[in-house]
């Protein structure tokens, strides 16, 4: 499992750190930054979860 | 002058706590209905989860920039007026107009940014709770406590004098109350923006510390001082009427589930599941900004023209069974993320981080210091604010 983020289109609501903090993280604009980009299985759920739930549609899980 | 209706629209309807029976019918029958709006123009309301989902994480297809609320019947203002009215209102625009505004204001409201704020807010929560103390028991809840904890922070954070805090919440509160004449509500409008004007012109003279300084010293030359003030007032009003609405609500909820109400106070680990729970049982924003077609669409298997308002019934799609267990069942252990009281899409919530830490804060402080709470009147005397854009509470009357 690989996780990409597309900055352009993220609004920096912050959800996926909340849901995920050892996976994603937010730069000093309250951007989207993947600190994993493939997340271990005790992170893998979370990681998911955080993607599903992105309200800006910028994060995806790639294979 | 317009009268108050004896019903609010089908799309604001509530019991209580709970969304009329008449949206669940919506939602588990023929999934959309066209509506009446108090807009003066038709609308089709939708009330499934994956619906509303669907359209408010389409800005593409869904606008927001179909200015209904420029279409209210009686409205006497200028178009001049009109067009300062909008500049800076995030809520009324799309990207990327919208994205360029958000985007000056996410650094403001970052997960870190919000732990440095926790502080603060631990402070503040506890000068209400001593002043309640101290004042004794029977009090109101509101405005000893849900109306001032959100409107302190708000007020420091934007860099609003807290001194004139009370005329401006009389002034929000009654902006936003859908029962109170056209007329008079314009003349709100008004005064408010000459009061942000009035603000925002002494933080371009000098800019302090705060967010509005910091826009200033930023942004300001990206910036025309209308949208200035749109954004200003937008963060004053939903600091305001949002967080508070929920404490409100939210106690009273609680109240009425004394076990849960027990396990929020004494057992730290509730708290976060508590406040999504709470937050998607009681959807205290009944449609948020309604949603313009801009082009033919399909929804819930109908087709809709280009042009056309769509309504999303917010409480009835956070009690989808389609979405959640039981879903009209009250359980705040089962709380998860992915409710829609926040929205969904680009205009999912700015204040999210802010609001939850306030309410994760403040809930379990009132709880643990007052731990025999309890509804000073019968719920049946507890005036809940039936034709607000944000559903909530007048009073709440408790002792201890």
């Amino acid at each position: 499992m690989k996780i990409a983020a597309d900055r352009d289109v993220c609004i920096g609501a912050g959800m996926c750190v909340m849901n995920a903090e050892a996976v994603f993280d937010q730069d000093d604009d309250g951007i989207v930054l993947v600190l994993v980009e493939e997340p271990d299985a005790a992170d893998e759920a979370a990681a998911r979860e955080a993607v599903s739930l992105c309200p800006s549609g910028a994060l995806r899980v790639i294979g | 002058m317009t009268q108050a209706p004896p019903v609010p629209p089908l799309h604001m309807r509530r019991d209580r706590f709970d969304p009329a029976a008449e949206l669940a019918e919506v939602r588990e029958g023929e999934g959309i209905r066209r509506v009446e709006t108090m807009f003066g123009v038709p609308a089709w309301l939708i009330a499934r989860h994956d619906d509303v989902r669907e359209v408010l994480g389409d800005a593409t297809r869904f606008s927001n920039a179909g200015g209904l609320a420029l279409r209210m019947p009686g409205d006497t203002r200028t178009e001049e007026e009109k067009r300062r009215a909008m500049a800076g209102q995030m809520l009324a625009a799309d990207p990327p107009d919208h994205t360029r505004l958000r985007r000056f204001l996410t650094p403001e409201f970052t997960v870190r940014r919000m732990k440095r704020l926790e502080p603060r807010i631990v402070e503040i929560v506890d000068e209400h709770l001593d002043a309640m103390e101290a004042a004794g028991s029977p009090a109101d809840l509101v405005p000893s406590f849900a109306l001032p904890i959100p409107s302190l922070v708000i007020c420091e954070l934007l860099g609003v004098p807290y001194a004139d805090r009370a005329e401006f919440q009389h002034r929000t509160g009654r902006q936003l109350d859908l029962s109170i004449p056209m007329d008079e509500r314009i003349a709100l409008q008004r005064e408010s923006r000459a009061y942000m004007d009035r603000l925002v012109a002494g933080a371009k003279a000098d800019p302090g510390e705060d967010m509005l300084g910091m826009l200033v010293r930023e942004h300001g030359a990206e910036m025309s001082d209308d949208e200035l003030a749109g954004i200003a007032s937008l963060l004053l009003i939903a600091g305001h009427e949002t967080t508070s609405n929920m404490l409100g609500l939210g106690t009273l909820a609680l109240l009425r589930h004394p076990d849960q109400l027990a396990t929020v106070r004494d057992d730290p680990s509730t708290v976060d599941p508590a406040v999504e729970e709470l937050m998607r049982w009681l959807s205290i924003v009944h449609t948020g900004v309604a949603r313009t077609t801009t082009t033919e669409v399909e929804l819930a298997g109908r087709t809709i023209p280009a042009g056309e308002t769509i309504l999303c019934a917010l409480p009835a799609a956070n009690r989808d069974p389609a979405h959640v267990e039981h879903p009209d069942v009250l359980d705040v252990s089962r709380g998860a993320m992915g409710h829609l009281a926040f929205g969904h899409g680009v205009h999912h919530c700015l204040g999210a981080p802010l609001a939850r830490m306030e309410m994760r804060i403040a809930f379990p402080a009132l709880l643990r210091r007052f731990p025999d709470l309890a509804l000073a009147v019968p719920i049946e005397d507890v005036p809940f604010r039936a034709f607000h854009f944000v559903y909530g509470l007048h009073s709440l009357p408790v002792t201890w």
